[in-house]
């Protein structure tokens, strides 16, 4: 049974549920105490001691039941604590011989596996294959490509070298038998199959699961298939919750330290400025403050919808957020991003500005005229765009104003440094107005600059 | 009440709950179960009303201890949480004593000297006798053991989370002037959350993590029976029914546990025997708590009273 509580928990943590060895031990401990007879209860025990979180509960049943979905016969299992599928291995032979059915003595001389393969013992066929899964450890399964492998070396550890000699001999002495054997030895083929094809959801689903997450991460924004869309919007909402977790909490105010003299006297002059009610010093807080514009144009369209789910969770994490969007002319978005849903809220601010031929100039001039008070010397403005202006006049006198207003302007595009400056890209002329240009086409390069724009106010 | 009923099995948990008027499903028996077995506190998750509060005090009921409340909230910290020194009684003390000082340093011949005897003296006012415990340093005091109950964690600060990783792992704490304290009995530890804000990894792993979550139904009419008596069992039906179809709605907050219960026991002093459409606008406040969620429910009201006897009828 330990062994078998071990691969689960190697299962588990395929299923992305962070098992530690403080909780195997803990769990361990909650299954001895309470059994194993009742699989409901065991189940309960494992989802208490191991899951941390509603989600991690979900994906844990699941687990579970897959894991004990196995046709093995649990009950007649002698229910001591070492592992029980060595024991079984050893137990099969002497059960199967002795089990053997009346129909047609075989003969002697047979291995072990063409006697349990031809006495039809379901129970030990069963056994067998769980501890000779165990030898080819399975549970090493990663990839799909690695079943063939996983398959052969199972049948080479339960004993197909010796079936095959045996099914070789009888074929010269008994050919009716012979084909019995042969049948059975497809039917253990596929089992085996099965029995790979199950390691392979439980172990390698974790595996599998971040190689495609590494390899979208990486992958350009603008170049994303319509089929990887969805897995890209729940990979950014990953990333945003992991900002989130990683900057949302409340930084702790200072309650105590130096006392402010000061406030303290103004605050007890009724009482003839005896100290009553003391005043504390407290320690500055930086506020963040972000303004976001974002290009929501036809040339970046493809990348914009992640700007705006990722500018979606910036409403969550800092406080004091105010998002514009823009193509030809640009438009306040704040209300919507924090109202709405991401998906509803990227419909509407697409259905409003979205999808137009962009022009910077008169975006820029939209903005100075409407909303050049939102800056102030400790404003962060992040530009989000590639800087192509369908060659109309860029208006960089008004990308320096906003630079000289504000504490920094970051601005992230989604084109390759090679890029910049060619056609009608205006890049380098707004570039020396930018305390930071990043180039930005990957999840990975947008979650390392919103990381770096957001832990500036930690 | 010193007799411990030690919880022999995960059956006598359900049952000893139910007698406190408990109804427990078999996931919280087997947490209350385990956590008694492998000496583990609780941390119970779910939403506002669905009896994770109840819980510590029907464990607490049933095994005839007492119980310890924490209620936490922001700005919690160790003096309220745990101990702090008496200061008024110690400054008493050194006045009441002044005069004895003569008496303790007269001895002395060197500066040295009086200062040794100084440091004794300093000590006695750091003993035991000077310590206010706190319900966390309470809890480890009691000889027969208690249920400790640390309300809404999440409202605490992150800091005090990590006070708390001593007393969840070994049930002791350590006051620098005075060593470390550890449990007399280990005292059952329930944790309580509405997940308001994630709790940090190292408390989530010393803990059994249990989510209570709205009940079935079935179980919800036991806890009706349970609570309320009075009510008939045909209605009893209905209004659980009828809740479970509010909850499919999109509310900003369902009517949980409690709620049912307060619900009714309106229906019995209202002398209602079954529900319609009229009694059921005219008490809806008493199943959801804001202005939006009444106006979004009421039109529904109908159908749902509907499908909630249908379902009875099939049930």
């Amino acid at each position: 049974m330990r062994e078998n509580l071990h691969r689960f928990f190697r299962a588990a943590r395929g299923v992305g549920v962070h098992v530690s060895p403080a909780e195997s031990i803990d769990a361990m401990r909650a299954v001895a105490q309470v059994g194993i007879s009742d699989r409901a209860v065991l189940r309960d025990a494992l989802l208490l001691t191991l899951a941390k979180s509603q989600d991690e509960k979900l994906a844990l049943g699941d687990c579970f039941d897959l894991f004990f979905s196995r046709p093995e016969p649990r009950q007649d299992q002698p229910e001591t604590s070492n592992d029980g599928a060595s024991q079984d291995a050893d137990q099969s032979p002497s059960s199967s011989s002795a089990s053997e059915p009346g129909e047609g003595p075989a003969p002697e001389g047979l291995g072990p596996l063409a006697q349990m393969l031809l006495s039809q013992d379901r129970n030990a066929i069963a056994a067998a294959i769980a501890s000779a899964s165990g030898t080819a450890s399975l549970s090493d399964i990663r990839y799909s490509t690695q079943r063939g492998i996983f398959s052969s070396r199972i049948l080479d550890a339960i004993g197909l070298q010796r079936l095959r000699d045996d099914l070789d001999r009888l074929t010269a002495t008994d050919p009716a038998l012979a084909e019995r054997l042969r049948a059975a030895l497809d039917a253990l083929r596929e089992a085996v199959r099965d029995t790979v094809s199950q390691g392979l959801a439980l172990y390698a689903r974790e595996e599998a699961e971040n190689l495609r997450n590494e390899i979208l991460r990486n992958a350009p924004l603008a170049r994303i298939e319509r089929r990887q869309v969805a897995e890209m919007r729940a990979l950014i909402r990953q990333i945003a919750r992991r900002l989130r977790e990683r900057y949302s909490k409340p930084r702790k105010r200072q309650r105590r330290g130096h006392l402010d003299v000061r406030r303290t006297l103004r605050r007890n002059a009724a009482w003839g400025g005896v100290p009553f009610l003391t005043a504390w010093k407290r320690k500055h807080r930086d506020r963040p403050k972000i303004v976001a514009l974002c290009d929501v144009s036809g040339s970046v369209a493809q990348v914009s919808d992640f700007f705006l789910l990722l500018i979606h969770s910036l409403h969550e994490v800092v406080d004091d957020v105010r998002s514009f969007a823009f193509s030809s002319h640009l438009i306040e978005v704040s209300d919507i991003l924090e109202t709405k849903s991401p998906e509803e809220a990227m419909a509407e601010i697409m259905s409003k500005v979205g999808f137009g031929s962009s022009d910077y100039g008169s975006s820029l001039v939209d903005f100075e005229k409407d909303f050049m008070s939102a800056l102030t010397p400790r404003t962060t403005v992040i530009m989000l765009g590639d800087a192509r202006s369908n060659n109309l006049d860029p208006r960089a006198d008004i990308l320096r104003r906003i630079s000289e207003r504000s504490k920094r302007l970051v601005w992230l595009n989604p084109e390759g440094r090679l890029a910049w400056g060619f056609g009608d890209s205006e890049m380098p002329r707004y570039a020396t107005f930018c305390t930071v240009v990043r180039q930005c086409a990957t999840a990975q390069q947008l979650e390392r600059a919103v990381s770096d724009i957001v832990a500036t106010y930690q | 009440m010193a007799d411990q009923k030690a919880s022999t099995s995960i059956e006598a948990v359900e049952s000893g709950l139910a007698a406190q008027g408990y109804i427990a499903s078999r996931q919280i028996a087997t947490a209350v179960y385990l956590s008694q077995q492998i000496e583990k506190p609780i941390l119970v998750e779910g939403p506002a009303g669905v009896g994770k509060t109840e819980l510590a005090k029907a464990i607490a009921a049933w095994r005839g201890m007492k119980m310890i409340r924490l209620q936490c909230y922001e700005g919690l910290d160790e003096a309220k949480a745990l101990y702090e020194w008496k200061y008024a009684k110690q400054l008493l003390y050194t006045q009441i004593l002044k005069d004895k000082l003569g008496e303790v340093l007269g001895g002395a011949q060197t500066l040295h000297a009086a200062l040794d005897q100084l440091h004794d003296f300093g000590d006695v006012f750091f003993s035991k006798e000077f310590v206010e415990p706190r319900p966390l340093l309470q809890a480890l005091e009691q000889p027969g053991g208690c249920v400790l109950l640390i309300d809404e964690i999440d409202k605490s600060d992150a800091e005090f989370e990590s006070l708390l990783l001593e007393i969840l792992s070994d049930f002791q704490v350590t006051i620098p002037e005075l060593g470390t304290v550890s449990a007399i009995t280990p005292p059952t530890v329930i944790l309580t959350s509405n997940s308001e804000r994630d709790l940090g990894d190292a408390l989530k792993r010393r803990c059994l993590h249990l989510h209570i979550g709205f009940p079935e139904q079935r179980l919800e009419e036991r806890i009706v029976e349970s609570r309320v008596p009075g009510i008939s069992q045909a209605l009893r039906r209905q209004m659980v029914g009828f809740i479970h179809e509010i909850r499919s709605l999109d509310l900003k907050k369902l009517p949980s546990v409690s709620e049912t219960i307060d619900w009714a026991r309106v229906l019995v002093l209202l002398q209602a025997s079954e529900l319609d459409t009229d009694i059921v606008k005219d008490t809806l406040n008493v199943l959801l708590k804001y202005e939006a969620d009444i106006e979004a429910a009421s039109p529904q009201v109908t159908t749902f009273i509907a499908k909630a006897a249908r379902s009875n009828v099939f049930g």
